[in-house]
């Protein structure tokens, strides 16, 4: 089959044979790798999820094509690009979404960056230290969908899903409240406040509170709430009181709350309407109902009585007062003490339903005004802590008060007054210091100083002439009892002849006595004997007991 | 001058393998072989321009995701990020290595694009049987040649690096899918330019005939 190179041979054509190759099969390459192309773009197109424009005040730590957008930590889409608004007031955030992520574009929907933050409710955000911001979504529940957000520049207290309550505390004016402050429920935190608001009309503040699920069922239609912030130090007619509730909200404030532990109510629903108080002690006071201005006039000063000290009556809180002033009387030329007070009928509670009713007509209040001042009711600036001065007003039935015209058509109406326990006492304990002023002191001093001096000579007396006697005999009184001693201790001396004889004198004594016992024996036993002389069985030697034991044997 | 004879003017034709000289009458049979080696004898590279056009726009159409797709993933405590071919190129551009960008781009972008619109050049004026400066084109289709290899640089880089930095937490590089689309545009390019045959640039060359 080898053909030598050398052989000879006609040139031929010089047609290229092309042999009929598979074209298909070479083809097939780029069309599988045009399918692939195909298939990816149709994916891409598939998957591209909507685009999405943020309104920012700062782009701070935000980075086009880098900062990725997370919904609940899940990355769904990335900034794409960041660029100034058209006036330069803000910066939009233009970001792409995945497609799965396409509830994010709702119209109520809230993005915020996070960007690690310390505040004194706490830290958060710490793992964008390493990572880098990014920006975070709140997916919303509108039906409308938008592409244009304007996004927020603190992170939203309450997420969107959150099992929980939100409800609406009215109150008069912030205080130390801030978003994110804490919610407590028997100092267990339970909440937080997610915003606030002024009120339309600009005399309150509405708070949005958020309340967690396991707890939301304790906040009923009569729950109580309260400022719980810092620390409520107060120095009234009660003393001095101080409260906490813990030492964050010393620091940035708090909400508490509580129910009636009887008849709490219903369950409240959601964005239920409450009202805040500004502590614990008025949030459980029952409702004061409308108020009634009176004024007092008081002839004496009233150091201590400040601004929302209480009017008591009875004992009972029924107001507090709300102005102290001072007024002149050109026919007195004094300055008395005007004091302003509201009180809360309402507050008598039980009493209050069965006093007459009236039915708002002040004139009603004027007239049972009338008759209590005619029956002694006056008020009196009475010392409520004797430490720190505070007074309060209290308003009772003074007996004996001097009658008083009480002018029900006055406005406003005007409750007579009498001087204070304190006064009173002052008064009294002048008078006695007046008497004793009176007193002739002087000479009821030099008199006793003539006393005294003539107590001394007398004593001086005594001691030089009375002294020395006494003494004197003293001694010989001393003298005579030791040798009284002396003639004693002969007289006791065992081997004294007194004793000798004394102890002779005895045992005869002794002998005479059982001879008379003998005889009375004998004649116990033998009365004849007297008469007949001594019988001839007697044994008069003998002893008696033995004699008495052997007669009945006999 | 005349230009010296043609193999198939001759009657002959040379194996690829071991370069034996063989009558043309074997190339009638139906799977003509080197009677030598037993390589399979063919005048040309059999259907060349077709497989050569086949590879070339398998080959650009992999250019495209290549490109758009993320080549590498960077993460560096904590801040991840996917670069595409291009990215790469501004970021180091813009951070001032002006050289790496520059080998990053002449090695991603200018050497692909280059080697498309050569073998584009080389097949479609061959196809024509241009006679068009011959003897550059034939210097062109040996450079396409030469860069084919160094092609795959990029491919290697993101080997390496992405089986080198793996500091889990603190930094971490991984390969994205544009790079395997990258090494297949390399892959085709190389063989289009394998199907090809120089020799069919001269084909279209009159023979016998002065210059």
């Amino acid at each position: 089959m080898i053909d030598a190179p050398n052989l000879p041979r006609e040139p031929g054509d010089p047609a290229v044979r092309r042999r009929r190759m598979l074209p298909s099969l070479v083809w097939l390459v780029p069309i599988v790798a045009a399918l692939i192309g195909l298939s990816m773009l149709v994916n891409a197109w598939l998957s591209e999820g909507p685009k999405i424009t943020i309104a920012f005040k700062t782009a701070a730590g935000l980075e086009a094509g880098k900062t990725p957008i997370k919904y609940k930590d899940v990355v769904v889409g990335a900034v794409t690009a960041i660029a100034l608004s058209e006036d330069g007031t803000h910066v939009e955030v233009t970001a792409e979404l995945a497609r799965s992520a396409s509830s994010l574009t709702r119209e109520d929907t809230r993005f915020w960056v996070v960007r690690p933050r310390i505040g004194i409710g706490g830290v958060s955000g710490v793992d964008t230290l390493l990572s880098g911001a990014y920006i975070a979504a709140d997916a919303g529940s509108s039906e409308e969908t938008s592409r244009t957000f304007t996004g927020l520049e603190t992170p939203p207290t309450v997420i969107s899903g959150m099992p929980g309550k939100t409800i609406v505390l009215h109150t008069a004016d912030l205080g130390s409240l801030d978003i994110g402050s804490p919610v407590y429920y028997r100092r267990i935190q339970v909440g937080r406040v997610a915003s606030y608001e002024l009120d339309e009309s600009g005399k309150s503040v509405n708070i949005q509170a958020f309340i967690d699920a396991p707890y939301d069922r304790f906040v009923t239609t009569r729950t109580w709430f309260w400022n719980a912030s810092g620390v409520d130090v107060s120095l009234g007619a009660e003393g001095f009181n101080l409260k906490t509730q813990s030492l964050a909200t010393i620091l940035s404030g708090g909400i508490a709350f509580d129910s009636p532990p009887y008849n709490p109510g219903e369950v409240a629903p959601e964005n239920a309407e409450f009202t805040l108080a500004p502590d614990q002690k008025t949030a459980m006071a029952p409702p004061d109902g409308p108020g009634q201005y009176l004024q007092l006039r008081f002839a004496q000063s009233l150091r201590g009585l400040a601004v929302g000290a209480p009017v008591l009556f009875s004992g009972v809180e029924l107001g507090r007062v709300v102005s102290v002033g001072l007024d002149y009387d050109p026919t007195t030329k004094r300055f008395p003490t005007v004091v302003g007070i509201v009180i809360y009928p309402q507050r008598l509670g039980r009493a209050f339903d069965k006093l007459p009713k009236a039915e708002g007509g002040s004139p009603e209040h004027a007239q049972l005004l009338q008759t209590m001042v005619g029956q002694g009711l006056r008020a009196q600036a009475r010392t409520g802590n004797l430490l720190s001065g505070q007074l309060y007003v209290s308003l009772d039935f003074v007996p004996r008060a001097p009658k008083v015209a009480f002018d029900a058509t006055a406005r406003p109406l005007q409750v007579p007054t009498v001087s204070g326990d304190f006064d009173q006492l002052q008064e009294q304990v002048s008078s006695i210091v007046r008497k004793i002023d009176k007193l002739p002191l002087e000479s009821i001093a030099k008199n006793l100083d003539a006393a005294i001096a003539n107590l001394d000579k007398t004593l001086q007396q005594i001691n030089g002439e009375v002294l020395p006697q006494t003494t004197q005999t003293l001694q010989q009184a001393q003298k005579t009892l030791d040798g009284a001693q002396g003639m004693l201790g002969s007289v006791l001396a065992d081997d004294a002849p007194l004793q000798q004889n004394l102890n002779q004198t005895l045992q005869d004594t002794r002998r005479t006595m059982r001879s008379v016992r003998t005889l009375t024996d004998l004649l116990g036993r033998h009365p004849d004997a007297l008469l007949r002389g001594l019988p001839a069985n007697a044994v008069p030697d003998e002893p008696a007991p033995a004699d008495l034991s052997e007669d009945p044997v006999r | 001058v005349s230009a010296p004879p043609r193999a198939a003017q001759l009657g002959l034709v040379a194996c690829h393998a071991c370069g034996l000289a063989c009558s043309d009458d074997a190339l009638d049979a139906a799977h003509p072989r080197c009677p030598r080696c037993g390589a399979a004898l063919h005048r040309r590279k059999p259907g060349s321009i077709q497989r050569a056009w086949a590879f070339l726009l398998a080959g650009m159409i992999f250019y495209i995701p290549a490109n758009v797709l993320p080549m590498m993933y960077t993460d560096v405590l904590g801040s991840g990020m996917e670069s595409t071919i291009l990215e790469g190129v501004v970021e180091f551009w813009s951070s001032g290595s002006w050289g790496i960008a520059l080998v990053i781009f002449i090695a991603s972008v200018a050497v692909p694009c280059m080697k498309f619109l050569i073998l584009g050049l080389l097949l479609a004026t061959t196809q024509r049987h241009s006679t068009w400066a011959r003897p550059e084109r034939a210097r062109l289709y040996r450079f396409v040649e030469l860069i084919g290899y160094w092609s795959m640089l990029d491919v290697l880089v993101v080997a390496f690096v992405s089986a080198l930095v793996k500091f889990h937490g603190l930094s971490d590089i991984e390969p994205r899918l544009g790079i395997f689309f990258f090494g297949l545009v390399v892959i085709f390019t190389m063989l289009s330019a394998m199907s090809f045959d120089p020799r069919l640039i001269w084909d279209s060359e009159k023979v016998g005939e002065p210059e």
